[in-house]
This record gives C-alpha cells, structure tokens and sequence, in this order.
C-alpha cells in the first residue's frame, strides 16, 4: 500500500512538473514566428537568422529542460529514496 | 512488458571508489576515432594540395579558425584548436549513438566537466581583466545585498550549460528505449497468430526507430554540441571585456 502511494505521487508529480514544457514552447513557437517574417521582409539573409534563432531556442529550451530532468528524477530516483523508509 | 533504463553502465570498480563505467570506455574509443582521423587527414601535407584529403582538413581548419575570429575577435585566434577540439569530441560522443553506443553526453559527469573547463576559463579571464579585487566588486553591483544571487548567477552559467546539453540527449535516449520497447510490444501483438519463435520477432522495430534517431542523435546532437562552443566562446569573449 505505501509502495503502491508512493509511486502514484512520484508519477503525478512528473506529470505535474512538466507543465514547464509549456513555456519554452510557447517562447520557441514566437521566436520562430519572428525569424519566420525577418526572412519574410530580408530574405537574402536568411541563413544568419536561421542560426541566431537556432541558438535563441536552444538556449529558451533550458527551463523546459529542467522540468524534464526533474521529472525524470522523481520517476527514476525519488521511489527509491522512500520506499521502505517511511 | 520489460523496460529497462539504465544509466551508463559500470564496467570495473578499481580501489578508492574510482569507477571504470560504459561512458569513459566510450569517450576512449572516441578520442581513438578522432586521434586515428586527424593522424590520417594531415600526414603527408604538401604545399600545394594534391588529392582531396588536404583540401577537407584545410577546410576544417579554417572554418574552426574563422568561426573563433569572428565571434571573438582576432586576439583570441589561439582559442581555435581548443574550441575545435571541443566540438569535434562532442558531436563525435552525441553521433555515436546512431551506432548503438551510450552516448557519453547523456551523462551529466562528462557534460559537467566540460562545462567546469568553460567556468575555470570565464573566471581566469575576468580576474585578467578587471583583476582579483574588481573580479569580487563585481558581485557588490549594483547594491551590495544583491551579492548572494550574484554568487548563485555566476555558478548558474556552467550548470545550466551542463544540464542542456545532457538533458537533450539522455532525453533522445530514454524516449528511444521507450519507443522501442512499444514497437516490440506491438509486433508481438500483431504477429501473436504466427507459431513458435516466429511471433518473437519485432518487425515492426526495423526502420521505425531511426526517424527518432535522425531527429535526437543527428539533429540535436550536431545543435547541442555547436550551441556549447558557441556558447563558450561568447562567455570568454564577454568576460575578457571587463567592465
């Protein structure tokens, strides 16, 4: 019964903190945006755009990234840490 | 349904709690693979070049100069070896997960590592160029009580370095072993009316997984590991401004 509680808290919490994806996706969908209609008006300098917007994501994506590793902790770390410890 | 994720695994456990684990046996294997390329792309190097070997390693050469100059200046023109360096081993650790191999980058040891090399530099040269005292007084700005986040924002630029680039990999990394284990259990669904050993095999693993691959191997592998040289490049350039 504790086990079987406390990997049911474990899933939900990685479910519920990787609403953090939904920040750099919304971040990422703008910037695009934004190099999509630079290119739009310059189109002759597309290729600087197309790597400084690559970057920007990749560096927007970090927070997303966080949530991810914390939910990956509390799926593959956290169980361990208390089952049988309570 | 079995699914196994694993970090690296440990291979050997020497004395004093050193561990001999699949990433440091991999990133071997790898510096074997570049020391090998690099020994066979400039030996025999001749003034005027004759076959296409020279021609690839000048190119590489110069973009790896040309990338460093015109992002950091030409006073920094010895950093290209090292930034090269750097770029090389980490897309050849991120690619060699298209063989099948751990990739070294999905542990957060070798990428924490790397990110303490770009940390010690951006430290050295900030205090060369503001000196020791003007390096502390700079985190008393604006106002001195700031001082704490200062601290915590100073050693936030390595970890977050560190955890972008592990975090996308192991990421390609656990979604491929779960994907796998799906296609496996997908196939043994469809094919359950064939008899015997027959109704083992997953087809269906043949071909699917490499869409995945291209994208979290290929794609952002090569992303992640130009993204750290680059990032480390501005930080050092930055630093060594002063204020």
């Amino acid at each position: 019964m504790e086990r079987a509680i406390i990997m049911a808290a474990c899933a939900i919490g990685a479910g519920i903190s990787m609403f953090g994806g939904i920040g750099p996706g919304i971040g990422e969908g703008y910037a695009v945006g934004k190099a999509c209609e630079a290119i739009g008006r310059q189109p002759e300098t597309k290729g600087d755009v197309t790597s400084t917007m690559l970057m920007g994501c990749a560096v927007a994506e970090t927070t997303g990234l966080y949530s991810l590793i914390i939910a990956m902790l509390l799926i593959f770390v956290a169980p361990g840490l208390f089952i049988g410890r309570l | 349904m079995n699914v196994e994720i694993t970090g690296a695994k440990i291979f050997l456990r020497l004395p004093f709690g050193i561990l001999i684990t699949e990433t440091q046996v991999n990133m071997w294997i790898i510096m074997l693979a570049i020391a090998i390329l690099c020994k066979w792309l400039t030996h025999n190097l001749k003034v005027k070049p004759e076959g296409k070997r020279q021609v690839v390693a000048e190119y590489l050469v110069n973009m790896s100069n040309k990338f460093v100059t015109s992002n950091m200046g030409d006073r920094f023109k010895n950093f290209s070896p090292f930034i090269g360096t750097l770029f090389a081993f980490s897309l050849l650790c991120s690619l060699s997960g298209l063989l099948g191999m751990y990739p070294p980058t999905a542990d957060l040891n070798t990428t924490i590592g790397w990110a303490t090399v770009t940390f010690v530099m951006i430290v050295y040269y900030k205090i060369k160029a503001n000196g020791l005292g003007g390096y502390l007084k700079g985190f008393m700005e604006p106002i001195p009580v700031l001082a704490p986040f200062n601290v915590l924002g100073e050693f936030s630029t390595p970890i977050s370095m560190a955890i972008r680039m592990f975090g996308n990999i192991s990421t390609g990394v656990v979604i491929s072993t779960l994907v796998y284990a799906a296609l496996a259990w997908l196939s043994s669904l469809a094919l359950q009316w064939l008899p015997g050993v027959l109704s083992g095999i997953p087809v269906l693993q043949l071909g699917v997984p490499a869409i995945l691959s291209i994208y979290f191997d290929l794609f952002s592998g090569a992303l992640q590991s130009f993204i750290f040289c680059m990032l480390t490049v501005l930080y050092i350039a930055q630093a060594s401004k002063g204020d």
